[in-house]
């Protein structure tokens, strides 16, 4: 973990209440896809965490939806405007057990750390298949970015304006030859994923928290091997931790 | 040079800074990030006698100048912290550390009290009872001065070490509680703990924390907290551990003169994990602007006159 400046460069919507934002500033603490940063937004006590979405060595990016005030004042942030950030945080995935044919299953805001585990993942030659879910057409954002990185993009929207109608769930119901999956959504969508299918995967939690790196137990999830952290032990856990 | 230095019953500190218990762990995650050894001391995560995983979440909720916790005394009991987190602090922190006790019930106070007591690494056993976010215990030992007494006298036949009781801001009558702690034999008194309160979801039109309520900590408290420091230096002579809301250098300042003889930082930790560092560097600039040459001379200075 890392405390420091941020300038940001870029903070514009990409879909309905979607923003993204490039932050100028260090990325070295960011060492696997699926961490996150914790956000010092001016005028709010706690800070804010949010995945990250890819990196660069100067820069940072990262896709947020706004759900409150904070993620409001956000995005009224302008170019230029300096942020507080503690970068770093939590596990990632881990890229080890993918196969060559992983999927990578996202759900609404759950979609941004998965980009830059594709890109990983693509890197290592292998074929990542992505399956990103939204409620309509005009939440979506990204697809087109995942598949300039040669990704295998499905798209399902719950209310069926663009491509498969209903979960995700429903499409990965049609794929075959899958060697492992990747996941990061809201948790019915994730206890869905484990419900509907014997692969064996990582899994991101969300969870409301205080600290971001472990110290005030705010954001406990129960596993098999014990209370752990979703802000430190996580955010990923493996689907045999979480027993679903 | 100005002098930072205080004194806990008998244990010397060579500053007043101490994190506080429940924002802190037992150090590890910030042992990463700077020497402990330039703390006061720091009171370790709450501890019971069997490992606990606390409440269901969300445990967190945020408000105006600070936030909620219903964590619940999340901890891994007292024979792992002994067997684990002790030898890690005695690798880490090289300063008597404060161990604070919770319980439910008088008997498991004076277990855990027992055991820490001979742990050399202790200096201060802080009792807690004084947590609002469990049921059957915690805090309904210190909402009545008999029950607070009672407790105090148990774990003082226990132990050899300098008990301090942490009580809640939760009562009628704070003093009466700590005049209750003093009369038990306490060796001094730390407040406050947590102010009870609560958040409701505006969509689903339930309360924020799972919890129902939580305890509320951060800057909007300071205010609460330094009243109560203040009442509370006028009712008892045994020195007080002051903390609510301790942000920066001047609220150090402004909790001793209202009679702190040291404190702990406790949300500023979890928003700033460089805060108790930070407020340590700062202090020796913050006495030399408000023209003080050593801190231990201005403990309940605002009650003069």
């Amino acid at each position: 973990m890392k405390k420091s400046d941020y300038t940001i460069i870029e903070n514009r919507l990409l879909a309905r209440n979607t923003y993204m934002m490039v932050l100028r500033g260090d990325s070295t603490q960011f060492t696997a896809p699926g961490q996150f940063m914790n956000v010092s937004v001016e005028g709010f006590y706690l800070r804010r965490p949010i995945s990250v979405c890819d990196w660069s060595p100067s820069t940072v990016t990262m896709i947020y939806k706004t759900v409150g005030r904070g993620t409001e004042k956000m995005a009224a942030l302008k170019e230029g405007t300096v942020l507080n950030i503690l970068t770093g945080l939590g596990n990632g995935y881990d890229l080890s057990p993918s196969g060559d044919r992983p999927v990578l299953i996202g759900g609404g805001a759950g979609i941004p750390p998965l980009f830059r585990l594709a890109k990983e993942l693509i890197r290592e030659g292998k074929k990542p298949q992505v399956i990103l879910g939204y409620n309509s057409k005009d939440e979506i954002f990204f697809e087109d970015e995942f598949i300039a990185i040669g990704a295998d993009v499905t798209v399902t929207t719950a209310d069926g304006s663009v491509g498969i109608k209903g979960f995700v769930t429903d499409a990965l119901k049609q794929m075959e030859g899958l060697t492992y999956f990747y996941a990061c959504g809201p948790i019915p969508m994730l206890k869905a994923i484990c419900t509907g299918t014997d692969l064996d995967g990582q899994l991101s939690l969300e969870e409301r928290m205080g600290c971001g790196f472990g110290a005030c137990m705010g954001c406990t999830v129960i596993t098999a091997s014990g209370a752990k952290r979703v802000c430190k032990d996580g955010p990923v856990f493996r689907r045999e931790e979480l027993g679903w | 040079m100005v002098n930072t230095e205080v004194t806990l019953s008998g244990l010397m500190l060579s500053n007043p800074v101490i994190p506080a218990s429940g924002t802190f762990g037992y150090g590890r995650e910030f042992s990463e990030l700077y020497d402990l050894d330039i703390l006061g001391s720091f009171s370790f995560k709450g501890t019971t006698k069997e490992p606990r995983t606390g409440n269901q979440a969300p445990r967190i909720a945020e408000t105006e100048g600070g936030m909620l916790n219903a964590v619940g005394l999340q901890n891994p009991g007292i024979h792992e912290v002994i067997d684990r987190e002790i030898p890690f602090i005695r690798e880490v922190f090289h300063k008597p550390v404060i161990a604070n006790i919770s319980g439910f019930s008088e008997e498991e106070y004076v277990y855990c009290c027992s055991l820490i007591d001979k742990v050399p690494e202790v200096g201060i056993i802080e009792v807690n009872i004084s947590c609002p976010n469990v049921h059957n215990g915690g805090m309904s030992f210190g909402t009545d001065p008999k029950s607070a007494k009672r407790v105090t006298e148990a774990v003082k036949r226990v132990t050899t070490k300098p008990v301090y009781m942490k009580l809640t801001p939760n009562v009628t009558d704070i003093a009466s509680i700590a005049k209750a702690c003093e009369e038990g034999g306490a060796d001094g008194i730390s407040l406050i703990n947590t102010l009870l309160a609560m958040r409701i979801d505006l969509k689903k039109r339930k309360p924020l924390l799972a919890n129902r309520t939580g305890g509320l900590s951060g800057g909007a408290i300071f205010p609460v907290a330094l009243r109560m420091v203040y009442d509370v230096y006028e009712a008892v002579k045994i020195p007080i551990i002051g903390m609510g809301g301790i942000s920066s250098a001047e609220d150090v300042i402004e909790m001793m003169l209202a009679g702190a003889t040291a404190v702990e930082i406790g949300a500023a930790n979890l928003v700033d994990p460089y805060a108790s560092r930070d407020i340590i560097r700062q202090l020796p600039f913050t006495m030399k602007k408000l023209g003080i040459d050593s801190l231990s001379e201005i403990i309940g200075g605002a009650h003069n006159g």
